[in-house]
């Protein structure tokens, strides 16, 4: 179980996450990115940005 | 089932109380009183319920037995008849405020005459669920917290309880059904309408409710812990009042300066709290967010709202109209040692009607949501 960097509140990653995928929080709404995946590293979406690894 | 009466029935937090006891399923309600009312439909005073119940007033001297007797009568008059509630019901939960603080001298002090009934004082569990769930468990005289009181509390609590504020300024902002039902100079409609008035600066008196519960807090975590105290450096002096687990807060010498401002806004239903704290220790959101995690839970009725996008980022009364529910948010302001804590409810839900058919149920151990299983509307 990995946390949030916001609120600390425990946060669900998929089975087979890929770097750049987008998450919420469902504690506090933040909208989260995968930044690294060994090991994974989570961190704040940006807030607007033409291209997020999608 | 349960049978129930309520005394003073026809103003605003006696008919939100009969709305949802009538709704609930293992209550009947036997009897609503009215002095000015008696013998008139219940639903003439509260038509939302018309359809619903053909239960006439009755006057107070006509109250029979029951099982409970919940008294919504004006502060006072509970004091002044309790002896006939007592004489007809094995419970009793009073929503006015003459049983809610433990302590005779403070209540004259605030209240501005004598207790007349102080005896009884010490008998009473205060029925904030989220203080006294234990106590309210055996409780047979319960006394309902003041809306603004409820709603200060609950924000405070989760800090207080880990003894990290060193001042509090609490701030509410609060809808016209406060006032009750009865019309006054200040309720006229072009007087009242649009107004954003601050009627009460300082002085209010659930003022009362708030220093005793948080003080009282902080002095039994003091006394658990001393440790904690030490390292807060904070002063604690024994109770004045009798010492009663779970009973009606007792005066203390304050262990934090708490401050309260209430403001009437353009608002029928509704309180909405801001509550500056200033801490003891620099503490950052995360950290908060551990505190309010951990003491709202397990709570059915409490809800951290604290979002980071969209429109409802922070709690409002707007959302919880007509719901048991109180919200809780909080920001960090990261140029002080400050956090601002917010919180919203019903002020006749949570804090009134909802929060004495919670404790109905806590009491007769039925499932806490029982009879208050809905949320607010949206839109309202």
């Amino acid at each position: 179980m990995h946390k949030c960097p916001v609120c600390d509140a425990e946060v669900a990653i998929s089975e087979d996450p890929v770097e750049g995928e987008l998450l919420e929080c469902q504690e506090c709404g933040v909208e989260l990115e995968i930044l690294a995946l060994g090991p994974i590293t989570l961190g704040e979406a940006p807030d607007a940005e033409e291209d997020w690894g999608e | 089932m349960i049978r129930v009466a309520i005394a003073g029935g026809s103003g605003y937090a006696g008919g939100e109380l009969l709305r949802l006891l009538l709704a609930h399923p293992d209550a009947e309600v036997a009897q609503v009183t009215s002095e000015r009312l008696a013998g008139k439909f219940a639903h003439r005073t509260h038509p939302n319920l018309r359809g619903l119940t053909r239960l006439r007033y009755v006057p107070l001297g006509e109250l029979s037995s029951c099982d409970v007797l919940f008294s919504c009568l004006p502060h006072g008059a509970s004091a002044r008849h309790i002896d006939a509630f007592l004489a007809n019901a094995e419970r009793v939960v009073d929503l006015g405020a003459d049983f809610r603080l433990g302590d005779a001298d403070e209540y004259e002090r605030f209240y501005g005459q004598p207790h007349p009934r102080p005896g009884l004082l010490g008998r009473f569990v205060y029925g904030i669920p989220e203080l006294n769930r234990e106590a309210l468990r055996r409780a047979s005289l319960v006394a309902c917290a003041g809306c603004n009181a409820t709603v200060s509390i609950l924000a405070l609590r989760p800090l207080f309880a880990e003894q990290v504020a060193k001042s509090v300024v609490i701030e509410v902002k609060v809808g016209s059904s406060e006032a009750g039902n009865r019309a006054s100079d200040a309720s006229h409609h072009p007087e009242r309408s649009g107004a954003m008035r601050s009627y009460k600066p300082t002085g209010h008196r659930h003022l009362a409710e708030i220093r005793a519960v948080l003080d009282g807090m902080g002095a039994a975590r003091a006394g658990a812990e001393g440790a904690v105290a030490e390292r807060v450096g904070a002063e604690r002096v024994v109770a004045a009042g009798p010492s009663r687990t779970g009973a009606g807060p007792s005066v203390r010498a304050p262990a934090c300066d708490i401050h309260f401002s209430a403001t009437a806004v353009e608002m029928v239903r509704g309180i909405l709290a801001t509550c500056h704290v200033f801490l003891r220790e620099d503490l950052d959101e995360k950290a908060l967010w551990r505190i309010y995690r951990r003491a709202c839970a397990d709570e059915p009725f409490v809800r951290i709202v604290k979002e980071r996008t969209g429109i409802h980022r922070y709690p409002d009364p707007k959302l919880l109209a007509g719901s048991n529910y109180c919200d809780i948010g909080f920001e960090k302001d990261p140029h002080a040692q400050r956090v601002v804590v917010m919180a919203a409810i019903d002020n006749l839900m949570k804090g009134a009607a909802g929060q004495a058919v919670q404790a109905f149920n806590i009491m007769h151990g039925l499932p806490e949501r029982r009879g208050l299983e809905f949320p607010g509307l949206h839109p309202a």
